[in-house]
């Protein structure tokens, strides 16, 4: 039955990929050729000048400090948010008081745990960050963390949060964290299901406590599900532009302190009209994407166990 | 973000879902890199301008509307509302028979860009907000609609006068690029230190003349318990509002103008700039802000001084609209002329007074002229004193809330703007350069009132900003000369 197999698949395939091609590949290859124009956006005239964006690109400061703090997020943000999920589902599943019957199990009510980590998920990010934005309030009556601080008496610990320079990107991360931590517990805990419990009888036999388990046994095994979230985190941790464009002060924080990629190129094409610049700031993000994507795959890479 | 297609390991080999993460990265490369692939092609068809609909002129229809003609209006809805601007298309709608489209929104730009480009404009657009148009660029390509005929036109009012005669001079001013009047500036708004005249009262301080009186009365402020100051540092623009001014009146407009117009060292040879400068620096010095006002938005800070925990913050007369949820009934709203320094070239009472909310009428839409008569409708007394009472703010129309009670900071904004007379300070550098002056000079301005910058820093790297703006081709630019 093999005759016609391609035929057929390309038969049914034809209208997404045509969709595809039209509204994601051909935007993609239209950039490029913006990005070589002095396009405003707000007429159909524009001239082609070359690499001149990109030029003045690779001498705006600004630009250099918007990758600077992605570059940031990029390296804190994953590593904290895949950590806090793998420990979490980790407890979840296995991480539980020996019980009858049972070789492995999470701690006590983790049903409860896990839709509860689940729930930033659901709501959307705009008022995630619009909630956040208000915890962060840095008005001691009206700023919920601050108003808890002042309540235990750790009012040395007040602090405009993100109006401060130095610690207003790491207000933003630490919200980008809280929002996806969910998603990974649910993640990592299917994966975890799908490891035969034989594996952790025999360990548990020999004596491996939990700490073991979970370095030799579970980890190794999740693997493929942490370099893919390891991916998808870097992206999200790349762009940030909603929770940017939300919570910070002034637009790009302090002193530029949260000031993202994204950010500059949404101002520079709807409030200065530019959007042939902004083409090519969409296209170095897109570099800087995909270079952390392939680097990421090729770094990340480890012989694969079957089981 | 948060897609929630988990991978589990079953049946997939890793290339797989090498694959699939690559492909998954692919789509979610951060989503902003769609908004820079909106084709370009539509724009341009300047040959092919369909002939616009046209009525016959008579004395009640001067500009010439067609019955039943179509009209689309896109209105900034923000501190002001919309409702003004829909209770005109009312009017429109019953005289000429005709459905009017509204859409009320905080995106002009965002959702306006893509029509333009496409040559689909919707004929009248309040640009206004954070995210508008840039009407510099709009007036240059030619979208916008050359305003002379609604100028020659009569007004609702009395046939015997013309549009131009009834609307305040420097909106005539403002609304040109180059001689070409395209723009209306339909609202006036009067900028200064807005303070609750009960509070003042009850606690028996005067509104101070100049620096010193405010220092002064800062300290005793400051003593009893109330913030001095407040302002909004995620937006810390709103600063400029009396930064510039100020600079201005002590200056003189000749020196303001120099910096409007990005001239050399037109910041750091002017003394004014330093005394206005050194001013903020001391009250950042001297703690005199709100604790955390840098992480506030503007109504989180007007809220602070709605509850009289900050007796004075920098703002235009929408805030009485905007406020107006969380205002006491007995608190006096009003504003305050700007401070004398030494050596000042305007007198005090001096004002910050700007035509505002900029509406334009595009050239290319469906419907210009039906565009110019909702504008000629808003301009009657009827509508304008509609305004006032809505949104408690003034419009260009002149004397048209003569007699009539205002709330109490209409009232003092207009009573303020009376007595300064000529004494007017219009401001144009943050409409012709927003990237310079709210990010830019709005980070140092940030800086400096938190106390992480000082004065004589603030002045050279603002030069060196403005500096950077004259010379990037990339910008255009403006002169004025008034």
């Amino acid at each position: 039955m093999q005759h016609g197999k391609y035929r057929f698949i390309v038969g049914f395939l034809a209208l997404p990929l045509i969709l595809y091609g039209m509204f994601l590949i051909s935007p993609f290859i239209q950039a490029f050729q913006i990005s070589m124009t002095d396009w405003s956006g707000l007429s159909g005239t524009a001239n082609f000048v070359g690499l001149d964006n990109f030029e003045r690109l690779w001498e705006s400061d600004d630009f250099w400090n918007a990758l600077r703090n992605n570059v940031y997020m990029l390296v804190v943000v994953p590593v904290v948010t895949l950590g806090l999920g793998l420990f979490f589902a980790f407890m979840l599943n296995v991480g539980g008081k020996r019980r009858k019957n049972e070789v492995v199990t999470g701690v006590s009510g983790s049903k409860v745990y896990k839709f509860v980590f689940f729930f930033p998920q659901v709501i959307s990010v705009t008022i995630v960050a619009v909630i956040w934005f208000n915890i962060y309030n840095p008005d001691p009556n009206d700023g919920m963390l601050n108003a808890l601080l002042g309540a235990v008496g750790l009012d040395s610990l007040q602090n405009a949060w993100l109006g401060e320079k130095s610690v207003a990107l790491w207000c933003i991360s630490a919200v980008m964290v809280w929002g996806h931590v969910g998603f990974y517990v649910v993640l990592f805990s299917a994966a975890m299901a799908s490891i035969p419990r034989d594996i952790y009888e025999a360990a548990l036999l020999d004596g491996a406590n939990r700490f073991h388990t979970f370095f030799r046994i579970t980890l190794p095994l999740l693997w493929d599900s942490v370099q893919t979230g390891w991916v998808y985190m870097g992206i999200i941790a790349l762009d940030a532009f909603a929770l940017v464009q939300i919570m910070s002060v002034g637009p790009g924080g302090p002193d530029g302190a949260t000031d993202v990629m994204p950010l500059r190129l949404y101002q520079t094409a709807f409030r200065d009209s530019q959007f042939g610049y902004a083409s090519a700031m969409g296209i170095a993000m897109l570099v800087v994407t995909m270079t952390f994507a392939l680097l990421t795959m090729r770094f990340a890479r480890r012989e694969r166990i079957e089981f | 973000m948060g897609s929630t297609s988990a991978h589990t390991n079953e049946g997939l080999g890793r290339r797989d879902l090498v694959k699939r993460s690559a492909a998954l990265g692919l789509v979610t490369v951060p989503a902003m890199g769609f908004l820079s692939a909106c084709a370009t092609g539509g724009g341009g068809g300047d040959d092919k301008k369909s002939a616009a609909p046209t009525g016959e002129v008579t004395e009640k229809n001067p500009l010439g509307v067609k019955e039943g003609a179509a009209l689309e209006a896109f209105i900034f809805k923000g501190g002001l509302g919309d409702q003004y601007a829909k209770d005109a298309e009312a009017d429109y709608k019953a005289t000429y028979k005709a459905d009017v489209k509204h859409t009320g929104t905080q995106e002009i730009g965002p959702k306006l860009t893509p029509r333009f480009a496409g040559g689909t404009p919707p004929d009248v657009i309040d640009n206004s907000g954070a995210n508008h148009l840039d009407m510099n660029r709009l007036s240059s390509q030619g979208q916008l609609q050359d305003l002379a005929a609604l100028l020659d036109a009569a007004s609702l009012d009395d046939p015997a006068k013309k549009i131009r005669d009834v609307i305040h001079p420097s909106t005539l001013e403002k609304g040109k690029h180059g001689d070409t009047f395209d723009v209306l500036y339909y609202a006036f708004t009067i900028y200064g230190t807005w303070y609750s005249q009960k509070l003042l009262d009850d606690k028996g301080w005067a509104y101070p003349k100049s620096f010193d009186e405010m220092l002064k009365l800062c300290a005793e402020i400051k003593k009893d318990g109330i913030a001095p100051w407040t302002y909004p540092g995620k937006y810390p623009y709103y600063v400029h509002f009396n930064l510039f001014a100020q600079i201005a009146k002590i200056g003189g407009m000749p020196a303001w103008i120099e910096i409007d117009n990005l001239e050399p060292n037109a910041w750091t040879k002017s003394d004014a700039v330093r005394q206005v400068v050194e001013f903020y620096e001391e009250l950042a010095a001297k703690k005199y802000f709100l604790e955390g006002s840098q992480g506030l938005t503007h109504i989180q800070s007007q809220t602070a001084w709605t509850k009289n925990r900050a007796a004075f913050i920098p703002n235009g007369s929408w805030l009485e609209n905007e406020a107006a949820p969380t205002t006491p009934k007995d608190f006096g709203m009003a504003v305050g002329a700007l401070f004398d320094g030494s050596g000042d070239k305007m007198p005090n009472g001096s004002l910050r007074g700007e035509p505002s909310e900029p509406y334009i009428v595009a050239a290319k839409g469906k419907n210009p002229r039906g565009g110019m008569e909702l504008l000629r409708i808003m301009l009657s007394k009827k509508h304008a004193q509609n305004f006032a009472t809505k949104v408690k703010s003034l419009t260009c129309v002149m004397d048209a809330t003569t007699g009539m009670s205002l709330s109490p900071g209409l009232a003092s904004a207009s009573e303020k703007f009376k007595a300064a007379g000529n004494n007017l300070i219009t401001i144009q550098l943050q409409e012709w350069y927003p990237a310079l002056t709210d990010d830019k000079i709005g980070g140092l301005t940030g800086q400096l009132l938190t106390g992480d910058l000082k004065a004589a820093d603030w002045i050279k790297k603002t030069q060196a900003e403005a500096d950077k703006v004259a010379k990037d081709s990339a910008v255009t630019k403006f002169k004025r000369t008034a």
